[in-house]
C-alpha cells in the first residue's frame, strides 16, 4: 500500500513516484527473466505470496467418517473471503494429472486465516478419494475464490427467522458452514452469539446409514444445545424420505424458509412439493441426472487446431482431455461454470435435460455461444473456440 | 550414405510385411504401457527439473553481477551454460512435444511453453514436430537433413560449392539457435521469393521471431550486464552470457548431429515411401533413422534424453524420463527381428557424423581413393573439378567412382 491509497479524490490520475518506479523494476525484471514471468520466478520461491495465482496449501486432513474427510488448506494472500455456503473450485495433481472440483467451505470465516472443505468419498471418484484418503499435509492445491449464491440472506441473522435445512448425503456441506458460523463451537461447547439467538431452525438430514452422515456428531452437538432441531433420518433404520412426510416432520413448514441441497432427485422432489404449497425453497444441487445420449460427432478446437472424435455420451471436456486438450474445468456436474467456452458453430446437447443448443456463424452471437463443456456432449460436428 | 531402397544389401530385405506390422504393433505395446503408468512420480521428474533448473539459472546469474572476479565468472558461466542446456533439452524440447501435455498443468502444456532459445516454440514445434518427426529422414521432406544448407547423402550431386560445408556446419553450430531460427522459418526458399510474393504467414512469422530475439538479446546482452555495473562487471557479464549461448549452441548442435547424421543412420527416398504408409513401416523408418548415444544418466539428462532418439522418434510424446526403460524392450525388438540399433558414445557419433560432413564435401570416392602418397595428385583432380566446369567434373567423378568400386572390390 503506498501514498496511492491517501490521494486527494480530486486530483485524477497522478502516478506517485513510487508506483511508477516500481512499474520500472517490474518491467527490468521481466526483461531479465523472459521468456518465464516474473511471477514464475518467484513462484519458486513464495507461491502464496500476494498477487500469485491462487493457490493453497494443505495443512491438515482430518477424517470424519469412514470416507469423509476435512481438509483444511491455507490460501494464498489474495484469498477474497467467502460467505459461508459458498463453494471453492479446487485444482489438485492426482497421479500426476491436474483435475478440477468444486466443494463446499465448511465454516464460516476462520480466524486463523484457514478455509475447509469437507469431502466425501464417491465410489470411483478419483479426485474426492485422493483427497479423503491420499492427501497429506503439505500439499498444493490451485484455487479459485468463494463463490456460489447457496447462502443466507443477510436479512435472515439478527432477525426473527424460522429456517428449514434438507440435506441430504455430502449436501449437508455448505450447510455446516452456515451452521458454523451461527453457532461456534468451542472447547466448552456450542456458542450462542446474540446475531442468532431469534433463529428457529430445523434441519432434516438424510443419510444411508448413521455412520456414514457427515457431521453427524456437530449435529447433534447443536441440537442438544438447543440451536437447532434435528430430523436426522437414516434411509436403513426408516427408510427412504418421502418429501411427503416432511409436513409430519415439520410440521411448520409453511412458515419457514426452506434451504435444500443434495442430489437431483430429492430436489425434484422438493420443488413440487414447495411449489404446490407455496413456500420458498432456495437449492444447491450436487449430482446431476443425465438423459439419453444422441448422435455424437467431430468436436473441433479451433485456436489449437485439434479435431476429437466424441460420442453423444461423453461430455465434450472429458474428450477433449483424452485426447490432450488443455481444457478449463471445475465441479464436472453443469454448476459452477468453470469449464464453459464459446461454440462458433454446430450444436452440443445437455446431458442433463437433453436441450440442443446450436451456434450458426453470421445469425447467432460472433463470440460463440456459451456453453459447459462437462454437462454437453457433441450432436454432430460442432467447433469450440479454444 | 545412401538412401535405403539404393543400397546394394537393403538392411530390412529380410522383412516380410507380416514381420514389419508385428514390430509395430509390439512397439504399439510398449508405448501403451509407458501410457497406462505415467503418474505422480513422472510428474515430480519434470517438476524437480524445471525446479532445479531456475534455481541454477538464478543462483548463476546472481554470481555473475560479480563476474568481475574470475572464479565467479568462471561458475556464474559453467551454471548458465548447464541452465540453457537443461532449458532447450529436458525441459524445453520435451514439453514442446506434448511429453507432460497429460499432467494438464498449464504451466507444463506444450501450447503455453516458452523457451529461452532464439526461435519462437510455435515456428519450432512445426517445423520440427510436424515435418522432421512425421518425413524423419526422407531426403527433401525432412529439412533437419542438413538444414537445406548441406549435401548429406551421396546421391545429392557434388558441386564446388560443397567444400565449405565443414565451415558451414561449424559455423551453424556455432549460432545454431539462429540457424534454427532461420531454418523454422524456411528462410532460404522465402528469401528466393520475390518480395511481394512472400506469403502472410511468413512476413507475422518473421515479425514473431525477431521480437523474440530482440527479448532473448536484450535479456542476455544488455539487462544482466547493466545490473553487473555496479561491481565493474558488465563486460565480463556480456562476455559470460555469450559464452553460455554459444557452450549451448555447441552442445545442442552436436546431440541434434549425433541423432540421424553418424555413419551408418539410414536415410529414405521420398518415392518409395507407399502413399499411405502403414504404422509399422513407420516405426522401421524412425528405427533405422536414428542413432543412441550411450552414457551416464548425466549425459542422458543433458542430452534432453535425446541420447535415447530412437525410443524419442518411436514415442516422441512419451515422458522423457521413462525413455531409458523401454530401450531395454526396444533393443530387444530389434536384436529378435535382425536390425542394428545404432549406438555408441558421444565422442564416437560426433566424430563418425563430422566425418560425413567432411566426406561429403568431397565428390563420391574421393576419400575413399585417397591416400599419403596420392594426395597430391589427388588434390591436383580436386582442384580441377572445382575450378574446370561441369564436363570436367562429371568425367573426374565418374573415374573416382570407378577406382573406389575397384578398391572395395579388391578389400
Amino acid at each position: 500500500m503506498t501514498s496511492t491509497a491517501f490521494r486527494a479524490p480530486t486530483t485524477t490520475a497522478r502516478p506517485s513516484w513510487s508506483a511508477a518506479l516500481r512499474r520500472q523494476a517490474r518491467r527490468v525484471a521481466e526483461a531479465a527473466v523472459t521468456p518465464l514471468e516474473v511471477d514464475d520466478v518467484l513462484d519458486v520461491f513464495h507461491p502464496l505470496r500476494r498477487g500469485a495465482p491462487l493457490r493453497g496449501r494443505i495443512t491438515a486432513v482430518r477424517p470424519e467418517t469412514d470416507d469423509a474427510a476435512t481438509i483444511e488448506i491455507k490460501p494464498g494472500a489474495d484469498w477474497a473471503g467467502h460467505v459461508p455456503g459458498q463453494y471453492l473450485r479446487i485444482g489438485i495433481d492426482v497421479d500426476g494429472v491436474r483435475h478440477w472440483r468444486a466443494y463446499s467451505l465448511t465454516h464460516g470465516p476462520r480466524r486463523d486465516g484457514l478455509i475447509s472443505i469437507t469431502v466425501k468419498a464417491v465410489p470411483d471418484g478419483k479426485v474426492s478419494d485422493f483427497l479423503v484418503h491420499r492427501a497429506t499435509a503439505g500439499t498444493m492445491v490451485h484455487l479459485e475464490q468463494a463463490a456460489g449464491e447457496f447462502v443466507l440472506p443477510e436479512t435472515v441473522v439478527g432477525q426473527p427467522t424460522k429456517l428449514l435445512f434438507v440435506t441430504a448425503g455430502s449436501g449437508i456441506t455448505p450447510v455446516i458452514g452456515m451452521l458454523r458460523n451461527l453457532f461456534p463451537a468451542t472447547d466448552t461447547g456450542v456458542l450462542r452469539l446474540r446475531r442468532s439467538d431469534d433463529l428457529d431452525i430445523v434441519v432434516v438430514h438424510v443419510a444411508p446409514t448413521e455412520p456414514s452422515s457427515i457431521f453427524r456428531d456437530d449435529l447433534v452437538a447443536l441440537d442438544e444445545a438447543g440451536a437447532i432441531r434435528l430430523v436426522a433420518r437414516y434411509d436403513d433404520t426408516h427408510g427412504v424420505l418421502d418429501v411427503a412426510d416432511l409436513d409430519e416432520l415439520v410440521p411448520d413448514l409453511a412458515e419457514r424458509r426452506t434451504f435444500a441441497c443434495g442430489p437431483s432427485g430429492l430436489l425434484d422432489a422438493l420443488e413440487v412439493h414447495h411449489r404446490e404449497a407455496g413456500v420458498d425453497l432456495f437449492v444447491e444441487q450436487f449430482r446431476t441426472a443425465r438423459v439419453a445420449p444422441g448422435e455424437g460427432g467431430a468436436v473441433t478446437f479451433e485456436q489449437g487446431g485439434t479435431v476429437v472424435e466424441a460420442d453423444g455420451a461423453t461430455p465434450i471436456l472429458d474428450a477433449a482431455e483424452e485426447a490432450g486438450v488443455l481444457m478449463p474445468s471445475g465441479c464436472r456436474m453443469g454448476i459452477c461454470m468453470g469449464c464453459v467456452l464459446p461454440l462458433k458453430e454446430g450444436s452440443v446437447r445437455d446431458l442433463r435435460n437433453g436441450e440442443v443448443t446450436t451456434a450458426v456463424p453470421g445469425e447467432t452471437d460472433p463470440r460463440g455461444v456459451l456453453v459447459q463443456t462437462c454437462v454437453s456432449a457433441a450432436a454432430g460436428a460442432c467447433a469450440i473456440d479454444h | 550414405m545412401t538412401a535405403i531402397t539404393r543400397k546394394p544389401e537393403n538392411p530390412i530385405a529380410h522383412l516380410s510385411d507380416a514381420d514389419i506390422e508385428e514390430i509395430g504393433a509390439r512397439l504399439d505395446a510398449i508405448r501403451q504401457e509407458v501410457v497406462d503408468t505415467r503418474g505422480a512420480d513422472d510428474a515430480a521428474y519434470i517438476r524437480k527439473v524445471i525446479d532445479v533448473q531456475r534455481k541454477l539459472e538464478l543462483g548463476s546469474r546472481a554470481v555473475l553481477l560479480a563476474s568481475v572476479f574470475p572464479p565467479a565468472w568462471v561458475l556464474g558461466t559453467l551454471g548458465l551454460s548447464v541452465a540453457k542446456i537443461l532449458d532447450n533439452m529436458e525441459i524445453g524440447h520435451n514439453i514442446m512435444h506434448g511429453q507432460w501435455d497429460w499432467m494438464r498443468d498449464p504451466k507444463i502444456h506444450s501450447s503455453t511453453w516458452e523457451w529461452d532459445n532464439a526461435t519462437p516454440s510455435d515456428a519450432w514445434k512445426h517445423s520440427h514436430n510436424e515435418v522432421h518427426h512425421t518425413y524423419t529422414n526422407i531426403v527433401g521432406k525432412d529439412n533437419d537433413l542438413g538444414y537445406g544448407i548441406m549435401r548429406v547423402d551421396e546421391d545429392q550431386r557434388w558441386v564446388p560449392m560443397y567444400l565449405a560445408q565443414p565451415l558451414w556446419n561449424f559455423i551453424n553450430a556455432c549460432f545454431f539457435e539462429y540457424g534454427i531460427a532461420a531454418y523454422d522459418l524456411e528462410l532460404g526458399k522465402n528469401l528466393r521469393t520475390p518480395k511481394h510474393k512472400r506469403s502472410e504467414v511468413f512476413k507475422a512469422n518473421v515479425k514473431g521471431t525477431l521480437g523474440k530475439i530482440r527479448k532473448q538479446a536484450t535479456k542476455d546482452y544488455v539487462v544482466h550486464p547493466v545490473l553487473s555495473i555496479p561491481t565493474g562487471s558488465f563486460v565480463p557479464t556480456l562476455a559470460a552470457n555469450a559464452t553460455a549461448n554459444l557452450v549451448r549452441n555447441l552442445w545442442t548442435h552436436s546431440v541434434i548431429m549425433c541423432g540421424h547424421f553418424p555413419e551408418g543412420v539410414e536415410t529414405f527416398e521420398k518415392k518409395e515411401i507407399p502413399e499411405k504408409e502403414t504404422r509399422g513401416q513407420w516405426y522401421v523408418r524412425q528405427m533405422l533413422g536414428s542413432a543412441n548415444i550411450s552414457g551416464s544418466k548425466a549425459m542422458h539428462l543433458m542430452t534432453g534424453n535425446l541420447s535415447h532418439q530412437i525410443e524419442h522418434h518411436l514415442f516422441p510424446d512419451l515422458p522423457s524420463n521413462r525413455y531409458a526403460e523401454v530401450s531395454v524392450k526396444v533393443k530387444a525388438i530389434f536384436d529378435e527381428y535382425g536390425l542394428n540399433y545404432h549406438e555408441a558414445s558421444l565422442p564416437a557419433q560426433v566424430y563418425s557424423a563430422w566425418h560425413k560432413v567432411v566426406r561429403l564435401s568431397l565428390p563420391n570416392g574421393w576419400m575413399a581413393t585417397t591416400n599419403a602418397k596420392n594426395l597430391p595428385s589427388q588434390l591436383k583432380l580436386l582442384y580441377g573439378m572445382t575450378t574446370k566446369g561441369p564436363k570436367v567434373r562429371r568425367a573426374a567423378q565418374a573415374r573416382l567412382q570407378q577406382q573406389a568400386r575397384k578398391l572395395a572390390t579388391a578389400a
